[in-house]
């Protein structure tokens, strides 16, 4: 079993590293093409999804395959909210896209967290199914094809950053920053609540379910907190992918959104909250080396999963630290 | 996903051979519902085997269907006749099953559910790409055989595809095997023990191995061949077999996991439901609420089975789990 303290940062060496990493990420932008800026928002975009995704699946051992649904719907509040031609402000679409996404986990999660293992999976998947149907099937979302909305203003107490007033080199550049800082938030709000009394209650359920239960606990409250909180931040992710990218497609809901975000925190090492962000960015940069090297993208993904699922049993974490074997999440059979 | 030429009930005027009209639209629409429901039990009782002896999630099963729909298309486009591809679906598909679970299965039985979801995850992506390699990314047609090409006529003014009625018996014939197999055998025998106490197999001296992989093997051939069965019906399309997974698990989640029998009852019921949902779920629009209520009655399988978990969280026909 992995100590709680492998989820966080090591000590002050590991929250310096992280504070140095986002510095230099911070001071990045202007040194490189802007082709890479928003690459790299998109790889912190993923990190908040699988950051998100790690409190349920390395915080209480829960894989559910409905997490992109989350993420999804809430790209698709800020487009009912904020369709093509009337943006609004960020303050009003990311609190009502975390509270939409919240919410949806919170009636998701009551329903499914009544099964577990098997069951858990494929009853996640058929609800997240159930979101993708909706938006895929009807008009309410510009069906199959997507459609565009107008990015949220960026705008705080008053101040409003237009990315248009930017030269077009740099036109990614308040997209990025956003996105920075949310990543920042959302990794600190996490570590926070993994190590609050909470967090370790969660790491009690994922390590022995019953023992908590008889000790008073309630079990099922703590699990439906941790979906609904997980589900409120796939949401702010979800937003930032509307707010980065403008466009909002069936693809965001599907499931094939959750795998993805599982196989980044499989990628990173389940144990810990910076394997999350360090498998985000090595997916990412794994999708951008494959189109440039072969046309197949998706086969090459399949065949690095294959690999990473065979032979990288703890992660890109678990090379760097040089651990020993440590056991995942889940267990048993159904 | 729209399931076939679905005979939609049209609200045009009709004369004196209105009530007729309708119960011969209902009639089609229910053998339409018994022909996807016995389809769907081909596939979900493939994954819930898988499941029930093997206790491994296999989330490439709906690819096994997609395959066996392209093995359709490919035999009937070099062969000129649909009627080799059964017999070459059936074959590749036991032969997949077992190559897959000697090479890469095997050695996920004891891993965690995130180990086995991403490794089906990639198994997808490796069909799809695959798929996509050779026979490119275009819809295809397949022809039905023309010895079914025709329709039966059943009522007046109201007959009903041939090859819709080859496919039933095809199903029909497939899953009765299937049942004499699991409960009459020698070998149903051992895998019904399998699935219920493990240990058991190991001390009567049964090598698990083999029982692991003729299971993998059969649970995949009945996918395979629901895929070519349907490519007539459904023609041919990338991802097609994602739809069918998502359909197949909640079957499984109301059939019971790991019950056969349970799979039988539920696919039969899902696709009756599923199929009258989105048939008749179209006379709601235009009415008040009209989009609304045909949104939730292309949902109802999915209602159906929130309501089941929140009620018979084992499953409606729940035997063995």
């Amino acid at each position: 079993m992995s100590e709680p303290a492998r989820m966080l940062p090591q000590g002050k060496a590991g929250w310096a590293l992280l504070a140095a990493i986002a510095v230099v990420l911070a001071l990045l932008p202007p040194y490189v093409p802007s082709y890479y800026v928003g690459l790299i928002t998109l790889a912190m975009i993923g990190a908040m999804l699988a950051l998100s995704l790690h409190l349920l699946v390395g915080g209480v051992g829960l894989v559910s395959l409905g997490h992109g649904a989350f993420y999804g719907l809430a790209a698709y509040v800020v487009f009912l909210m904020s369709p093509e031609g009337s943006p609004k402000p960020i303050w009003l679409t990311l609190p009502a896209a975390m509270l939409v996404s919240g919410t949806v986990a919170f009636v998701v999660g009551g329903l499914s967290l009544r099964t577990k293992g098997f069951f858990f999976l494929m009853v996640t998947l058929a609800f997240g199914q159930m979101i993708f149907f909706v938006f895929h099937d009807t008009k309410l979302g510009g069906g199959t094809d997507g459609a565009y909305l107008a990015k949220p203003i960026i705008s705080a107490f008053g101040a409003t950053l237009d990315p248009r007033s930017f030269p077009r080199s740099q036109r990614g550049f308040p997209a990025y920053y956003v996105a920075l800082v949310q990543l920042i938030l959302t990794y600190l709000a996490l570590a926070w609540l993994l190590r609050s009394m909470f967090g370790r209650v969660l790491e009690g359920i994922r390590v022995n379910e019953h023992r908590m239960e008889a000790m008073g606990f309630s079990v099922m409250r703590y699990k439906l907190a941790a979906f609904t909180l997980a589900g409120a931040f796939a949401g702010a992710a979800g937003h930032m992918w509307a707010l980065h990218s403008g466009f909002v497609n069936p693809e965001l809901v599907s499931w094939h959104k959750s795998a993805e975000a599982l196989l980044m925190i499989l990628i990173g090492g389940i144990g810990s909250l910076a394997g999350a962000v360090l498998g985000a960015f090595a997916f990412t940069a794994l999708g951008e080396i494959a189109q440039q090297v072969t046309e197949r993208k998706l086969l090459a993904e399949g065949v690095v999963i294959l690999v990473a699922v065979l032979l990288l049993r703890n992660g890109l974490m678990g090379i760097r630290l040089g651990r020993g074997k440590t056991k995942g999440p889940g267990g048993g059979h159904g | 996903m729209r399931w076939g030429d679905l005979v939609l009930l049209s609200r045009a005027p009709c004369g004196a051979d209105c009530g007729s009209m309708i119960l011969a639209g209902l009639l089609s629409q229910l053998l339409n519902g018994l022909q996807y429901g016995l389809l769907l039990f081909l596939i979900s009782s493939g994954l819930t085997l898988i499941f029930g002896v093997l206790g491994v999630i296999n989330l490439a099963h709906g690819s096994m269907f997609m395959i066996g729909a392209y093995i359709a298309f490919l035999v009937a486009k070099s062969l000129g006749s649909l009627w080799f591809a059964l017999p070459v679906a059936i074959l590749a598909g036991v032969a997949l099953g077992a190559l897959l679970e000697r090479v890469l299965f095997r050695h996920f039985y004891n891993r965690e559910h995130l180990d086995q979801v991403l490794l089906t995850f990639a198994l997808i992506l490796i069909f799809e790409e695959m798929r996509s390699i050779i026979v490119g990314n275009d819809f295809h047609s397949v022809p039905v055989p023309a010895a079914l090409d025709f329709s039966v006529p059943i009522t007046n003014g109201f007959s009903y595809a041939a090859y819709r009625f080859a496919v039933i018996a095809a199903c029909l014939v497939l899953a009765g095997a299937l049942f004499w197999w699991i409960e009459r055998t020698k070998t149903g025998a051992i895998i019904r023990a399998a699935a219920e106490k493990p240990e058991v197999v190991d001390i009567l001296g049964i090598d698990a191995r083999t029982v692991h992989m003729t299971v993998f093997a059969v649970g995949t051939a009945l996918a395979v061949t629901a895929g070519a069965l349907a490519a007539p019906l459904t023609s041919v399309y990338p991802n097609m077999g994602d739809s069918m997974l998502i359909i197949s698990f909640v079957v499984v989640v109301i059939g019971g996991l790991g019950s056969v029998s349970g799979a039988f009852w539920s696919a039969l019921l899902i696709g009756m439901i599923d199929t009258l949902g989105k048939a008749y779920g179209q006379l709601f629009v235009g009415s008040a609420f009209g989009n609304t209520l045909a949104a939730l009655a292309a949902m109802s399988v999915y209602i159906l089975m929130v309501a089941v978990l929140l009620f018979r969280p084992r499953g409606l026909f729940g035997g063995r789990a």
